[in-house]
C-alpha cells in the first residue's frame, strides 16, 4: 500500500518538499540544541518547561480526539463515519507521533530516554504517560493499517482487531487524563492543580481535534476526488460545539473559584494570563502572554457564533474559517497558556517570563512538520485505496 | 527504599492498574514512597506524637523511625554575624563544584540567600517587623520528608535514601525536569549548558574538588545534605562553615537526644509551606 505515497502531482511533491525542508531545518537546529544543552532554548530555572511541553500536552488532545469518530462509528455503528474514521485514526498517529519527539527534544540527556524503561516507577505519572502513549500509537497503527488493508484488498476487517478497536476507546481517555495527572498531582503549582484539568484537557481537545480534522478533510476534499461527506462534517461540527462549550464553561469554572474565594495563589497566575501580573517588589507588570490569551478567548467566541448559526456553518469557507479559529483559540489555551502559565510565578514567587529562543521555535515547527509528513503519507495511502475500492465497488 | 520495597512498590503499582483497589493500592504506593526510610519499621509510626509537624495545614503525623536529617537555621545569628551567609554559600558551592554560569536564566545553585517575603511567600508581609525585612533566609533543599520530586522522577534518579536524605544520581537522570516543576521550593537546578565549560575564558566552576564529581550537561542537581561528608562522620559543609556561631544545627530529627531536636523543642520555628504536606525537614528560626 505504502507505494501510493510515492504517486502524486507536483502540487503533492512541492508540498512534501516543504516539509522535508522544515524538518531538515528543525534537525539541524536539535543538532545545535543537542551540542549546547537545553540552554539553547528560552527555558529557564524558573520556567523550566517551554514550547515543547506545551506542544506535547496539545497534541496529546488532537491525539485522544479520534476517538470522537471511533466511537460512533464502531461501537453505536454510525456509517457516516465510515469515509472519515480512517483520517482520524491516523491524525492521531500523527500527532503522538509528534508528542514522541517533542518529549525527545525536550529531554536533557535523550540518550538515556530508556530509563524510564529499565527502571520502571509506578509512583511517576510520566512512567504512565510513556505507557498510554505508546499504547495509543500501537493500537492506532494497527487499527488503522489492518482496517485500510481490508478494504485495499476489498476484505471485511478481521475479527480480532475489534478488540483493540474497543480497548483504543477507553485509551483515548486515559492519553489525556494521564497528561492531566502530570499537572495536577503537583503540589504548590495553584494553577495546575485543579480536579477539573483532565475534564477540560478532554473537552478542549474534543474542540481542537475536530476542527483539525475538518480543515484536513476539506484540503483533502479540495485537492483529490475524495469526499468525506456533508453528514459526517456536519456530526462532527456538533461535536465542536459542545466540547468547545464545556471547554469555555470549565474555564469560567476556574475563574470563578480563584476570583470568588480570593486565594492569592489560585488567582496569581489567571492575573498573568489575563491582565498581568505585578512584582510585588518593583511593581513591574509582566504580561507577555496576555494578548495571546485574550485573541484565544475572543477566536473562541466568533467560532462558537459562527459554528452556532445554521447560515454561517453552511457555507464551506466560513465553516474552514471558524474551525481555524477554534483551533487556534484552543492552541494558544493549551499550547501556550496553560503550561507556561503555569510557572508564574515561581515557587519562590518571583515573575520570570519565557520567551522561546529561535532554534527552539524552528525545533518545534520541525516537529510539527514531521507529523504532517507523516500525516500527508498517510492520507495519500489512505485516499488513493479508498478512491480505489470505491471504484471498483 | 531497599530493593524488596522498591519490587513490592513495583507490583502493587501494576496491581493497581488492574484495577484491584486502586484507590487503597494509591494510597499504599504514595505512603510507601514517603516512608522509605522507615521501611524496616514495625507497627509504632504513630508513637509518641510530640513531633508533629509545625504550621497550620500540616497536621499529619512524621515518621519517627529509622534515621531522619534535619537542620535548623536561626536567622538571627546569621544576621549577627556579617558575611557569614556568603561564607556558607561558597563553603557548599565550592565543595560541590557547582558552576557559576553568570547569567539568571541558566543559573545553578545549590543554597542561596532569599528575603523573608520570597522564602515564605504564603506567610502575610503586612505589618510585620522592619528587622524581618531585613533578614537574609538561607534556603536549601528541605530533604522533605515526603518529597514530591521523588514521586515524580519517572527514573528514580532521585530518591530518598536510608538517611531519609533526597539524593541524585546524576549517571540515570535523564533530564526531563519534572522533579523541578514537582518541588515546591525551587530547590532543584538544571544544567542548561555543560557546567564544565567555560565562557569567556573564563571556567564556570573555578576550582574543580576531584573529591566530588563534576556534573555534565542535561541533568539535573541540588543540595544532598552532604551525604558522603555524614558517612565519614563530617557536619555538612554549610554547618561546618558557621563554626561555633550555632546559626546552623544539623542532625537527626528522628533521635529525641540529638541537638537538633532539642533544639527544635525548645524555640519555636517554621518550615517553608507546610501546608502542602511534604514535611521540609529545614527549619527556621526567625
Ligand atoms: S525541597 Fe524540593 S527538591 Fe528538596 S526534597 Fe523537597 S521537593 Fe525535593
Ligand atoms: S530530571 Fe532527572 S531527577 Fe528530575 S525527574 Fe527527570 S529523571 Fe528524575
Ligand atoms: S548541606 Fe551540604 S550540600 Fe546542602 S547546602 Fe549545605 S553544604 Fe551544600
Amino acid at each position: 500500500m505504502l507505494e501510493k505515497a510515492l504517486q502524486g502531482n507536483a502540487k503533492y511533491w512541492s508540498w512534501v518538499g516543504f516539509l522535508l525542508s522544515m524538518m531538515g531545518m528543525g534537525a539541524l537546529c536539535y543538532v545545535l540544541q543537542f551540542n549546547y544543552g537545553l540552554g539553547l532554548t528560552g527555558m529557564s530555572r524558573d520556567v523550566s518547561w517551554g514550547l515543547y511541553i506545551s506542544q506535547f500536552t496539545f497534541l496529546v488532545g488532537v491525539a485522544a480526539s479520534a476517538v470522537m469518530l471511533v466511537l460512533p462509528y464502531y461501537l453505536h455503528n454510525y456509517k457516516e463515519f465510515g469515509r472519515i474514521t480512517i483520517l482520524g485514526e491516523f491524525l492521531a498517529i500523527a500527532s503522538v507521533s509528534m508528542c514522541l519527539m517533542f518529549i525527545m527534544a525536550d529531554l536533557g540527556q535523550p540518550m538515556r530516554a530508556l530509563n524510564v524503561v529499565l527502571h520502571p516507577t509506578p509512583h511517576s505519572i510520566l512512567f504512565w504517560d510513556m505507557i498510554v502513549l505508546n499504547g495509543y500509537l500501537f493500537l492506532n497503527v494497527v487499527v488503522g493499517w489492518v482496517a485500510l488493508n481490508s478494504e485495499y484488498k476489498g476484505t471485511h476487517p478481521p475479527k480480532w482487531v475489534y478488540p483493540l478497536v474497543y480497548l483504543s476507546i477507553p485509551w483515548a481517555v486515559s492519553i489525556h487524563t494521564v497528561t492531566a495527572f502530570l499537572y495536577c498531582g503537583l503540589p504548590g503549582r495553584h494553577f495546575w492543580m485543579t480536579a477539573i484539568l483532565a475534564p477540560r484537557f478532554l473537552a478542549s481537545a474534543f474542540a481542537a481535534g475536530p476542527a483539525l480534522l475538518i480543515i484536513l478533510v476539506m484540503i483533502v476534499r479540495k485537492f483529490s476526488s475524495f469526499d468525506a461527506g456533508d453528514k459526517a462534517i456536519n456530526k462532527l461540527v456538533t461535536v465542536i460545539i459542545y466540547a468547545g462549550l464545556m471547554n469555555f464553561f470549565f474555564v469560567g469554572l476556574e475563574l470563578f473559584v480563584g476570583y470568588y474565594s480570593n486565594i492569592p495563589g489560585h488567582i496569581h497566575t489567571l492575573d498573568y494570563l489575563f491582565f498581568g501580573l505585578a512584582d510585588h517588589d518593583t511593581g513591574v507588570i509582566y504580561n507577555n502572554l496576555m494578548p495571546w490569551m485574550r485573541v484565544s478567548v475572543i477566536m473562541g467566541v466568533i467560532s462558537l457564533c459562527l459554528l452556532g448559526c445554521k447560515k454561517t456553518r453552511n457555507n464551506s469557507g466560513i465553516l474552514f474559517v471558524a474551525c481555524g479559529l477554534m483551533f487556534f483559540s484552543l492552541w494558544i489555551d493549551k499550547g501556550l497558556g496553560l503550561v507556561l502559565g503555569g510557572f508564574v510565578p515561581s515557587p519562590l514567587d518571583y515573575i520570570v517570563e519565557y520567551v522561546p529562543s529561535i532554534p527552539e521555535i524552528f525545533i518545534t515547527l520541525g516537529v510539527w512538520c514531521t507529523g504532517f509528513f507523516i500525516l500527508t503519507i498517510l492520507y495519500k495511502v489512505a485516499i488513493s485505496v479508498k478512491t480505489e475500492a470505491e471504484r471498483v465497488s | 527504599m531497599d530493593n524488596k520495597r522498591r519490587k513490592f512498590l513495583k507490583i502493587a503499582g501494576l496491581s493497581a492498574v488492574a484495577g484491584i483497589g486502586a484507590p487503597a493500592a494509591l494510597n499504599m504506593l504514595m505512603k510507601g514512597n514517603v516512608q522509605a526510610s522507615s521501611s524496616h519499621g514495625h507497627g509504632d509510626d504513630h508513637g509518641g506524637g510530640h513531633e508533629e509537624a509545625k504550621g497550620h495545614g500540616a497536621h499529619q503525623k512524621e515518621v519517627k523511625l529509622g534515621k531522619r536529617y534535619g537542620m535548623v537555621i536561626d536567622v538571627h545569628k546569621f544576621n549577627h554575624t556579617p558575611g557569614l551567609v556568603q561564607k556558607c554559600i561558597d563553603a557548599c558551592h565550592d565543595t560541590f563544584n557547582v558552576p557559576d554560569i553568570g547569567n539568571k536564566k541558566d543559573e545553578v545553585k545549590w543554597i542561596w540567600e532569599e528575603p523573608f517575603a520570597h522564602a515564605f511567600p504564603e506567610h502575610s508581609h503586612y505589618k510585620k517587623n522592619t528587622e524581618l525585612h531585613h533578614l537574609s533566609f538561607l534556603v536549601t533543599c528541605n530533604h522533605c520528608d515526603s518529597p514530591p520530586c521523588v514521586r515524580a522522577c519517572p527514573t528514580q534518579a532521585t530518591f530518598k535514601n536510608e538517611d531519609g536524605i533526597v539524593m541524585m544520581d546524576f549517571h540515570r537522570c535523564i533530564g526531563c525536569r519534572f522533579c523541578m516543576a514537582a518541588c515546591p521550593y525551587g530547590s532543584r537546578s538544571f544544567n542548561w549548558r555543560d557546567p564544565r565549560g567555560m565562557k569567556d575564558g573564563k571556567p564556570f566552576i573555578k576550582k574543580v574538588n576531584p573529591e566530588f564529581p563534576t556534573r555534565m550537561r542535561g541533568v539535573v542537581e541540588k543540595c544532598n545534605f552532604c551525604a558522603g561528608r555524614l558517612k565519614k562522620g563530617l557536619l555538612p559543609k554549610c554547618v561546618e562553615a558557621t563554626g561555633d556561631t550555632k546559626a546552623m544545627v544539623f542532625g537527626d530529627l528522628n533521635d529525641p537526644n540529638s541537638e537538633v531536636s532539642k533544639v527544635l523543642k525548645s524555640r519555636f520555628t517554621i518550615q517553608r509551606k507546610p501546608a502542602l504536606g511534604t514535611k521540609p525537614s529545614v527549619f527556621y528560626i526567625i
